[in-house]
Formats: structure tokens, C-alpha cells, sequence
């Protein structure tokens, strides 16, 4: 029997605000531990939480971006549990209400464009962090990332293949960067994926039982755990077993999942409207003044760049990829004119210098006006390209302007006819023997001179001039 | 019965509260007396009524994103039952 994975993932993105959801103290990580904490965020009796505009206005921009509805009205909510990282024994959430829903990114797969649906957007606080001692049966708990501001981002179950779950998220990640909300490490955690999976025979509409799957840290383990799900559930259901509906783990040192233990049975939340919090209002006056604020995202910015740049969709795609990259790009394109170049040298040289000297695309030493004039310079036949690219490495040492070390290494190319004309009746009078051999037919002889001309001019004749000179003395002769 | 004693002990259980045997007897009543009111509640009509979760209707209640002071980390654990001088101390929960 053939089988169709039903995926939906769950995101939480760390929102990028300087103080906590509910209380003022600083959301910078890596702080000594329990140095953020305050007697709201550490949940002391009789304290009230009160809401962070900007986690507000954040979330919004998010649900904005992936086309959601705004909720005109919602609720914050108290998810009940008992684990250390949790102060209050209740975590503040969005639940019956969320603050948006009903929207959808498009992703593209192997070729294919598909809507994935977003069913909704909600803002919550995040849990401190526990820390196993190795030697003694104790944990040890830092509350500096309780309070910490999340938006959960729920998809439709429409995902249908690891590639697509990885695609789709690739696309959230991009978003979320660009409007420079969320930081997007995943290492650090500020941007988390959960995966319910389950199978179900092709052509059937309901779904089978799912798993939700936790603890994967990149776009790449995501995908590696997907495809040990589906796999493990074919293999339950072609052998005639049941899956049984449970959170497993990603082990990335093994690449497999498994059964997590204990917090089972804590998986009854008893949700209730929190009575520390009005309900939230969310005029349509403030959507719209977000929606104005909102950049060109990636998606739009593509399709404008193989538009008016001319460019192919591969190097829309890379230059895009960040906001300040795509920046870079079109400063360089503007100087110089010519955007196919310019994308050529950006991807090429640029993006293999970052990335060698492990620079961010804020930290590269060379001006994007600076490449521009260089392209230019290449264009206009002051140095050839191969010469460009000593310049190019001298402007990335040093920042100096591609005039100056032009001028300064004696680049230029020669193109003044007479001292071109000058050299070549030199290098014709010393090789009779040669002019002899190209006269009598030998025309492989040509190469040779302009040879002879490019090592006398330390490779600064203009070629294209060589040539034509030489054919036209040649010819004379 | 609205309420049984088995469900009584499991949402003791969920908040970690341990009931003696006449507790529990005692709470399913409690319990079911409330819930046996909230069925005479729900006989109301509301059709016209929309949900309300909360006594205010709305409140601009916001502060602005802007860091202020926190308590430090000796004020923080100062009245924590275990602590190592930086970290909450409790004993190991493995996920």
C-alpha cells in the first residue's frame, strides 16, 4: 500500500525586543544566570504582568508577512503544568483566541509552488533553561529566558515530503530575519521547530495517528527526522501495527527518534482565560500603520530582481537570501549599470571573501560603490578582468579605492594607438623570422605576437587594440 | 453525580495536591454541588450574548519596550529552599 505523509510544523520565534513580555528586565542572552530576573518573571506571589507593546506590534508584522487575518479581539490564556522552568506553574499563552489566523506562505519544491496554510499566530512568554548537573541527580535552573517574548507559528497539516517541511521553513526563517524580529539562530534557540506526523493510504481523507516529534536544531535535522518518522510509521503500519500517538525526541548522533519520557500524563492543560490580563485590542488604525512599516520581503524582492535586473532566478535566489546582502547587490548594480556583472562579482568574489574570512555582510571591507567603480572600470577597458581581480584582492586588504591601486601598481591598461603602434613595429622588426612564417600562411604565429606585445607591456595593451593593430600591420607587410 | 471521585483525584493529581480519603469525598461534593449550579446557569439564554473572559472589556494596559533594573541574582535566589549561588538547585528532571 502506498502511504502519504501528513506533516504540520509549529515554530517558535524568539522576538528580538530589549526588555521581557510582561516585565522589564533584558532579553540579552548569555547573561550570568538569574541575572535577567525580577519578582514578575520569577512568579512571586501578587505581581502583575503587563503586555509589551512592541511584542504586540512585532507579531503582528509576522502575521502581516504570511497574510493572516488580524483578531480585532484576543485572549491571553494560562497553560497549566509543573516542571522547574516554569515559576508560576502556568505558562501565559494565546489559546481560544489567538492574536491571528487564516493565512499561508508559498514554498517552492523541486520546481513546484504550493500554498502552505498558516492556521495560526499567538504570542507567549518562553520558559527559563535547565541545566543537568553529570555527576549528582540535580538540575539547575537560570530563569533569564523566562519571559522571554515567543511567537508560535502553527501550519495546516499540508505538508506533504521532509523536503517541503524543510522548504517551508527555510521560508519563515527568511521572513522572520527580514523584518528583523527574530534573530533566527537556531543554535541559541531563538528559532524552534516542532513536527506532528502521521501517515495515512494515498486517497484517503482522514488522517492516521500522529507523532510529535521535538529537539531538532537545524533545517537539516528537521528534515532527517521527518524522513526516520514516516519511514518508522511504514514500517508500524506495513507490518500490520498501530502507532501510538506520543512525543518522541530527535537523537541527531544516533538519526533516530524517540519516545520521551515522563510529562505524559501533564499533557491536560485545563486552559483558562487570564484573569491578570484584559483582553487584548487590536484596532485596525494600528494594522494598517504595521502593514505601511512592512520591507519588500524575500518572495517579492525575487521576482522584482529577475524582473528589472535581468538576472537569472538562481542568482535572484542567493542575493536575496538576506536583506543586507540583496542591500549590497543592488548599491554595486546602480554604481556600475551592468547587473549581471555585478551579481556575478557579488556571489563570486564578495560571498567566497565573507566567507573565508568568516565576515558578516555588515563587516565587508569593500564599499559596494567601490565594486561598482571597479566593474565599471573593466567595462570602460581601463584594466581587463583578470587584472580586476588583483585590484579586487588589494581593495579587500587595504579598502583603497580601485583608482588609487590602479594608479599606484601602474594598472592601467595602454590604449593610446601611437604607443601601441610603437611597440608592435618593435616586436615586427625583431622577429623577421616569425613575420616570414605568418606571411607564408602560418597564421598560429599570430598568437605569438601578441604574446611578444603582452609581455612588453606587462600585460596592459588593450587586446582587443592588439589585435586589430597587428592585422592591420601584418596585413600592410 | 456530575463529577466522579476517580476525576476528583486526577485533577489533585495535575496539581500536585494529596487528598485523604475523606478529602476526597468531601471535594467530590463540593465539586458536583458547584457543577449541578452551573447546569442551572446554563439554562439562561444567551443566544444574543457574546462570550466575556473578563470583567474589563479592553484596556490600553502597555509599557513601552525599555529595560529597567532587575533584582539581581543573589536577591533572586534568596528565598530559594536550594540554590548553587547562581543557579536554582532541584532535583534532576530529565525530559
Amino acid at each position: 500500500m502506498e502511504f502519504e505523509p501528513v506533516i504540520g510544523l509549529e515554530v517558535h520565534a524568539q522576538l528580538l525586543t530589549n526588555s521581557k513580555i510582561f516585565c522589564g528586565c533584558s532579553t540579552k542572552f548569555g547573561a550570568p544566570p538569574n541575572s535577567h530576573t525580577c519578582p514578575v518573571c520569577l512568579g512571586m506571589p501578587g505581581v502583575l504582568p503587563v503586555l509589551n507593546r512592541i511584542v504586540v506590534e512585532y507579531a503582528i508584522k509576522m502575521a502581516l508577512a504570511v497574510n493572516c487575518t488580524i483578531n480585532p479581539l484576543s485572549e491571553w490564556a494560562r497553560k497549566n503544568y509543573f516542571y522547574p522552568d516554569l515559576p508560576k506553574g502556568y505558562q501565559i499563552t494565546q489559546y481560544a483566541y489567538p492574536l491571528a489566523e487564516h493565512g499561508w506562505v508559498e514554498i517552492e519544491t523541486n520546481g513546484e509552488t504550493k500554498r502552505i496554510g498558516i492556521a495560526r499566530i499567538h504570542m507567549e512568554e518562553d520558559a527559563g533553561k535547565l541545566i543537568h548537573d553529570e555527576k549528582i541527580p540535580v538540575s539547575y535552573v537560570d530563569m533569564n529566558r523566562a519571559g522571554v517574548p515567543l511567537i508560535e507559528i502553527v501550519s495546516e497539516p499540508e505538508i506533504r515530503s521532509p523536503e517541503e517541511g524543510a522548504d517551508y521553513l527555510r521560508r519563515l526563517h527568511e521572513i522572520l530575519v527580514y523584518l528583523e524580529i527574530c534573530d533566527g539562530n537556531m543554535e541559541e534557540g531563538s528559532f524552534r521547530c516542532d513536527a506532528n506526523v502521521s501517515l495515512r493510504p494515498k486517497g484517503q481523507e482522514s488522517f492516521g495517528t500522529r507523532t510529535e516529534l521535538k529537539n531538532m536544531n537545524s533545517f537539516r535535522n528537521v528534515q532527517r527526522a521527518l524522513e526516520y518518522e514516516i519511514k518508522r510509521q511504514k514500517y508500524i503500519l506495513e507490518n500490520g501495527g498501530r502507532v501510538v500517538q506520543e512525543t518522541r525526541l530527535w537523537d541527531d548522533a544516533e538519526g533516530a527518534t524517540f519516545p520521551m519520557r515522563g510529562k505524559e500524563e501533564a499533557h491536560d492543560y485545563r486552559y483558562f482565560p487570564d484573569p491578570d490580563l484584559p483582553p487584548l485590542v487590536v484596532s485596525s488604525r494600528w494594522v494598517e500603520d504595521i502593514g505601511r512599516t512592512l520591507p519588500e520581503l524575500p518572495s517579492e524582492k525575487r521576482k522584482r530582481f529577475i524582473r528589472n535586473y535581468g538576472i537569472p532566478p538562481y542568482d535572484a535566489e542567493v542575493l536575496t537570501s538576506s536583506r543586507a546582502l540583496a542591500d549590497y547587490f543592488e548599491a554595486v548594480a546602480a554604481r556600475c549599470g551592468k547587473s549581471k556583472a555585478a551579481s556575478n562579482w557579488v556571489m563570486g568574489d564578495i560571498m567566497g571573501h565573507l566567507k573565508e574570512d568568516k565576515l558578516e555582510m555588515n563587516e565587508c571591507p569593500v564599499a559596494a560603490e567601490s565594486l561598482g567603480d571597479l566593474i565599471k572600470l573593466i567595462e570602460d577597458g581601463t584594466i581587463s578582468g583578470k587584472m580586476a581581480k588583483e585590484v579586487f584582492e588589494e581593495m579587500w586588504r587595504s579598502g583603497k579605492e580601485p583608482a588609487v591601486i590602479i594608479k599606484e601598481k601602474g594598472m592601467e591598461q595602454i590604449t593610446d594607438p601611437s604607443a601601441l603602434e610603437k611597440v608592435i613595429d618593435d616586436i615586427l622588426a625583431a622577429h623577421p623570422t616569425q613575420v616570414e612564417q605568418y606571411k607564408g600562411g602560418k597564421e598560429k604565429v599570430f598568437g605569438f605576437f601578441v604574446g611578444q606585445v603582452m609581455k612588453a607591456t606587462k600585460g596592459q595593451a588593450n587586446p582587443t587594440m592588439v589585435n586589430d593593430i597587428l592585422k592591420e600591420k601584418l596585413g600592410a607587410l | 453525580m456530575k463529577i466522579t471521585k476517580e476525576e476528583v483525584q486526577y485533577v489533585a493529581d495535575l496539581a500536585r495536591l494529596t487528598l485523604s480519603k475523606e478529602e476526597k469525598e468531601v471535594f467530590t461534593t463540593h465539586l458536583n454541588d458547584i457543577l449541578m449550579y452551573v447546569d442551572i446557569l446554563k439554562s439562561a439564554d444567551t443566544m444574543d450574548v457574546e462570550p466575556m473572559s473578563h470583567v474589563v472589556e479592553s484596556a490600553e494596559a502597555f509599557r513601552d519596550d525599555v529595560v529597567t533594573p532587575s533584582i539581581g541574582t543573589d536577591a533572586a535566589l534568596a528565598n530559594a529552599p536550594d540554590h548553587n549561588g547562581s543557579a536554582f538547585r532541584v532535583p534532576r528532571v530529565i525530559e
